[in-house]
């Protein structure tokens, strides 16, 4: 029965101090498939993805990646089966160069000691090239992830997922900051992902969301309000009311 | 907290120029305890004080390597490694007790004085062993090791960190004073060991005695820094950095960051009980003094003096602080603490990457 489906959320909810930051949400990504979620602020958009990697518990519901119950395990758990996550903030090492933000997310043994006794053989030199390359950042290897722009920073961070080579990716806002050929971009290259991989991803700019042109689930106080098209979602009554319409 | 900067060319040159300044340092180093043997009118004759003191400062700088393992490179900020270095000490000086043998002012052929002195019949369970070097070695190792890997397990694996841990490191530090100072530990209260005779076969009263041992703390230190420099210079030693500046991150990526954290200071602990261990012998005494928790205290200021996250730094922070230490408390005993103080709050406001920040800056 878990065929078509590579996650699966049934009746989640979150309770924070008594506020249901998620009610009763169910959601089902099947593999390959791209989806955008929406939602006004405070929908549990966030909270949703913090759920899905480990960060925060569900108080009841299940959350499933194919057969694997996320529930049990940890973030790092997560992340190793497979789940690549992109924060609102681009999150990276400062301290690190370009090419070391790569290399630590480049899909290997993840241990202390397999990390000591790494070394950076050609197939992995031309994979993090080649990523870079794809975000644009190949001038910039031997920099700083400290220096970049905001927006070179969203594409360190989206290079970063990619390394991680993971079969669901979660992207929180990726095109916050980003120019419109930046943003366009970035469109045909989530598209250009999903097919090989099931990506979500989280946004506020709907022009982005019709650019992506899938399947939308539009979220409101913790659970889904409507799902569908971008045009049928548009014209939903109820979506119109607490998002759009505003 | 992110110590960044330089663009990595520049700081390449920089590295080589610092790390060519420290192999001349430790050839200098290696020369004293040969000048010592020049007649003491010849003008390079360098003192028996001069040796003793700098062989006690080599075994301060492969504590504040560790200490900068586990705090500058894995942002783990320890309070207590003081405890793990006095660990490493009582491991040696029970062994240096046991083989003082017969030679104790009682003249019992087992037990050292201070057992006899309290009435013990017989050695407790845990002495055993001690009367062999390697056993003892492997003790000087595995004690602070054992210590580091239960604190850290239990503290790193509840998520807690930053001035938390460094709370429960100090209060883990200050629990072991209070429990050496107890007669009935079996570690000689507070008087804790000496009156040491030899080691390996050797006088200790001996210049021969004390060379070897100087020579000893400076091969410890060499090794100590290669063993990091090879850590810090691995992708292990990036996914430190990378914990000490944004843990979670790490953790989405896939990575048990509490076992990488665990690894570090675990293996940051025993190199300071291996510097304890070269200290009891060269200052002749171990007590429970060097649990105090102001000792693991000045140990984090000699490496945010040298400065942090760098492996030269944290090696020119103990020299540095311990020879200001060592002509200070001679010259003006009253001021040094003083002086200490102000130096950790001078450093924290305008250096913040200490006397490495200073050089880079002077450099570029």
């Amino acid at each position: 029965m878990s065929e078509g489906r590579r996650l699966y959320l049934d009746g989640v909810s979150v309770v924070f101090d008594g506020f249901r930051a998620l009610n009763n949400l169910s959601l089902i990504v099947e593999p390959g498939e791209l989806r955008s979620v929406i939602g006004p602020n405070g929908a549990g958009k966030t909270t949703m993805m913090d759920v899905i990697t480990g960060k925060t518990r569900p108080t009841a519901g299940k959350v499933l990646f194919g057969e694997t119950d996320l529930t049990r395990m940890d973030e790092a758990g997560i992340a190793n089966l497979g789940i690549g996550r992109k924060f609102q903030k681009p999150t990276m090492f400062d301290a690190l160069t370009v090419f070391e933000n790569l290399e630590l997310a480049l899909k290997a043994p993840r241990g202390p000691i397999a990390c000591l006794r790494w070394k950076l053989n050609g197939e992995a030199r031309t994979r993090i090239e080649q990523t870079m390359a794809e975000i644009g950042l190949t001038e910039r290897a031997q920099d700083l992830a400290g220096i970049l722009s905001h927006g070179q920073r969203q594409w360190l961070e989206i290079g970063m997922l990619l390394m991680q080579d993971p079969e669901l990716l979660l992207v929180d806002e990726p095109v916050a900051g980003m120019t419109d050929s930046e943003t366009e971009h970035t469109a045909a290259l989530l598209v250009r992902i999903a097919g090989r991989r099931s990506v979500v991803v989280v946004e506020h700019d709907l022009e982005f969301v019709r650019a992506l042109g899938r399947r939308v689930t539009v979220l409101c106080d913790g659970s889904v309000l409507s799902e569908g098209s971008i045009d049928h979602v548009q014209n939903d009554q109820r979506v119109i009311e607490v998002y759009l319409g505003r | 907290m992110s110590l960044a900067v330089a663009p990595p060319v520049a700081d390449a040159r920089l590295r080589l120029g610092l790390r060519a300044g420290l192999g001349i340092f430790v050839l200098l180093l290696g020369i004293m305890p040969l000048l010592n043997l020049l007649p003491v009118t010849h003008p390079l004759h360098v003192s028996d004080f001069l040796v003793s003191v700098t062989g006690k400062w080599i075994c301060y700088a492969i504590l504040a390597l560790s200490l900068d393992l586990a705090w500058g490179y894995a942002g783990i900020l320890s309070l207590g490694h003081g405890a793990f270095f006095a660990l490493g000490g009582y491991a040696m000086g029970m062994h240096l007790m046991r083989l003082i043998g017969p030679r104790g002012v009682y003249g019992h052929p087992v037990l050292p004085d201070f057992m006899v002195f309290l009435g013990y019949q017989e050695l407790p369970w845990y002495w055993l062993g001690f009367d062999s070097f390697p056993f003892a070695m492997l003790m000087v190792l595995l004690v602070p090791g054992m210590l580091a890997l239960i604190v850290g397990f239990l503290s790193f694996r509840s998520r807690i960190t930053g001035v938390y841990l460094s709370i429960l490191t100090q209060a883990m530090t200050f629990a072991l004073m209070l429990a050496f100072f107890r007669n009935d530990m079996g570690f000689g209260g507070n008087n804790g060991f000496t009156d040491f005779k030899e080691l390996l076969g050797f006088a200790l009263n001996t210049s021969a005695a004390r060379a070897g041992l100087f020579y000893a703390s400076l091969v410890a230190l060499v090794l100590s820094f290669l063993i990091c420099l090879r850590l810090t210079r691995s992708k292990y030693g990036r996914v430190l950095t990378a914990i000490r500046d944004a843990e979670s991150r790490v953790r989405f990526l896939g990575y048990n960051t509490t076992s990488h954290k665990l690894f570090a200071f675990v293996l940051s602990a025993m190199l300071a009980g291996l510097a304890g261990a070269l200290y009891v012998p060269q200052v002749g005494i171990i007590n429970p003094g060097e649990f105090s928790p102001a000792n693991s205290i000045e140990a984090v200021i000699w490496v945010a003096v040298g400065g942090r996250g760098t492996l030269v730094g944290a090696v020119l922070g103990a020299f540095t602080v311990n020879g200001l230490k060592t002509w200070l408390t001679s010259a003006a005993p009253d001021l040094w603490l003083f002086v200490l103080g102000a130096l950790f709050v001078a450093v924290t406001l305008f250096l913040p990457k200490g006397l490495i920040g200073l050089i880079k800056g002077r450099v570029q």
